[in-house]
């Protein structure tokens, strides 16, 4: 433990001067993640240690994945809409849901960040767990939601300037200094390649930015608190197709620092970005596979008929 | 074609009952200052403005409104002090923390609170305020505060629900919790309409007139401090008016030109606030 927390402290540097680039990321000899040190606090909030009530084996196969899903069943007051989902989130990769309206895959993914909890009736049966860490239980929701980053399918940047949105991150987790919120800041917006577009008007309204610029932005902010985990629901969906290549590419660049699940209508969106892919119908995980196996030759008969077009 | 000419009647219908509103601000503008401004110009413009002499009973009468103007501008500026923060909070109470069962007792207790008439408003200063502050600027503050409330909660409230819910999520979304999400987020994206609410509480406050009659002491005089008498605009008009006469009855009316001076002005900052909110 206190190894780690040396680790954390010396990873502190590398967050100051660049964290949101996602150096600070790397695995610790068990192959599972070292990340996490509260910007506040500066200590690590989860140390990388073994489970020791898991057998070597099961710790190595777990070591991989960001998020490990397990008999999740989820309800919207009598609808079930989530039947028995089980899958592991390889972590560095790019994964895609994909599926018809309706079919549960953005359910899911607010259910990785719990932004489920603000719908009223909802109610989560199941393990969802983070590097091992069950996000049902007894854990603080915001620090979740700092560890799990979420980019919405219309863009939301605040009514506040550039500088001041990608600052509300860091600011809620504790930097104060103007110093470091200045690197934060930049960091962020180089690495969503979006800084020469606005280094000149960091104090002008977001909301004056376009489309692709806001959607750009908000990857940004969600960067700028260093999470593990990115989610994107749909982040293209309401983009000219310009900017729907600008955030493919940006998010190929991301890859590997980050985990990226990705919530798409889009299955070419699907096919060029993801490692893996899922395919949803009706609530229920058909079928999860390598995104080349999937669209090469589907196992199931029902995903062969929604990438191929017959229905969805 | 009787279609057509139905739609013309109609047309000059709707104008007309539009046109009344126009006419009545304009006929009020233009009897307040044909009876005013010659008054304001026999007593010189900065002798009545400036003046801090009311006493027309005097001979020579002396009309300076200067301590009305200032008191005026005092107790509303205390009732925005009480009232803004309160009227606030509560609007974002409201909006975003309020339970539904609670809110459902709440909301119309506001509502109730904006229907009540002034001059009740004023017999519960001097019955539960006056007591203990005294016929002062003080308890005109307080209780003024008290009357603003709901014209401030209903518009603040709507501002803050009309923020869409997109910012408040993408605030929880980066970990922040509900209350640094609803007052970093929420309360500053409304913004504009908040203010236009604290601009139409300043409105109502400076316009408001029994209940401070009944608390404030009205004495015309430069106001001194929290705890003494304080004559506002209004106050002066409606005490004196029923026995004034001659100048002294013009000197009246040119004080309401001077207070629909300062309504004009914060109507104006309040178009001005909703334009930008929209």
């Amino acid at each position: 433990m206190k190894e780690a927390a040396q680790r954390g402290n010396e990873k502190m540097e590398v967050m100051t001067f660049g964290s949101a680039n996602g150096k600070e990321y790397g695995l610790n000899d068990t192959g599972r993640p070292v990340v996490n040190f509260d910007i506040k606090t500066r200590r690590t909030l989860r140390a990388p240690d073994g489970d020791d009530t898991k057998t070597g084996n099961e710790n190595a196969a777990k070591a991989k994945h960001c998020f490990d899903i397990g008999n999740l069943d989820l309800f919207y007051g009598d609808f079930q809409a989530l039947k028995n989902v089980n899958m592991g989130i390889e972590q560095g990769e790019v994964t895609a849901f994909i599926g018809p309206s309706g079919c549960g895959k953005s359910t899911l993914i607010k259910t990785l960040n719990r932004m489920n909890d603000l719908v009223e009736g909802c109610r989560v049966t199941g393990d969802v767990e983070l590097f091992g860490e069950n996000i049902y239980g007894a854990i603080d929701v915001n620090l979740l939601r700092k560890r799990v980053g979420m980019v919405f399918q219309k863009p939301n940047p605040f009514p506040l300037s550039v500088y001041d949105n990608i600052a509300f991150g860091p600011r809620t987790h504790g930097v104060r200094s103007r110093y470091e919120l200045d690197k934060i800041v930049e960091t962020s917006l180089r690495d969503t390649a979006i800084w020469d577009e606005v280094k000149d008007r960091l104090k002008k309204p977001a909301l004056d930015l376009s489309g692709g610029q806001q959607q750009r932005l908000c990857i940004a902010r969600a960067l700028a608190v260093s999470p593990e985990v990115i989610l994107l629901d749909e982040p293209t969906s309401a983009l000219d197709p310009v900017s729907t290549g600008k955030i493919e590419e940006l998010l190929l660049t991301l890859r590997g620092k980050y985990s990226i699940i990705i919530v798409t209508h889009n299955m070419q969106q699907a096919a060029r970005i993801s490692d893996k892919t899922a395919f949803f119908l009706l609530g229920e995980a058909i079928e999860y596979n390598d995104t080349e196996t999937m669209f090469a030759m589907p196992k199931d008969k029902r995903t062969e008929d929604y990438i191929t077009g017959r229905f969805g | 074609m009787r279609g057509v000419l139905r739609d013309k009647i109609m047309k000059a219908v709707f104008f007309l009952a539009a046109l009344s509103s126009i006419l009545a601000v304009a006929l009020i503008c233009y009897f307040l200052l044909a009876n005013g401004l010659p008054a304001i110009g026999e007593i010189g413009p900065s002798g009545f403005l400036l003046g801090t002499e009311w006493s027309p009973s005097d001979t020579p009468p002396s009309f300076g409104i200067l301590p009305m103007i200032l008191g005026s501008l005092y107790v509303t500026a205390g009732a925005i002090v009480i009232g803004v923060p309160i009227g606030i909070l509560s609007a974002v109470f409201l909006a975003r923390v309020c339970p539904k069962k609670l809110y459902k007792v709440v909301k119309p207790a506001v509502d109730l609170l904006a229907g009540i008439p002034s001059v009740v408003y004023g017999f519960f200063g001097m019955a539960a305020i006056v007591p203990f502050a005294g016929n002062s600027m003080l308890s005109a503050c307080i209780l003024l505060g008290i009357m603003i409330l709901p014209t401030i909660v209903g518009i603040a409230e709507s501002a803050v629900r009309a923020v869409p819910e997109n910012y408040y999520e993408g605030a929880l979304a980066l970990g922040a919790g509900h209350y640094r999400s609803v007052f970093r987020v929420l309360l500053p994206a409304a913004k504009s309409g908040v203010l236009a609410a604290v601009v139409l509480g300043i409105g109502r406050a400076i316009g408001e007139t029994m209940a401070v009659i009944m608390v404030a002491g009205n004495q015309a005089r430069i106001p001194v401090s929290l705890f003494k008498g304080v004559r506002t605009l209004t106050a002066n008009i409606v005490i004196e008016m029923g026995y004034s006469t001659g100048l002294h009855r013009d000197a009246l009316i040119a004080t309401g030109v001077v207070l629909l001076v300062f309504i004009l002005i914060i109507n104006l900052s309040f178009a001005a606030l909703r334009g930008k909110s929209l």
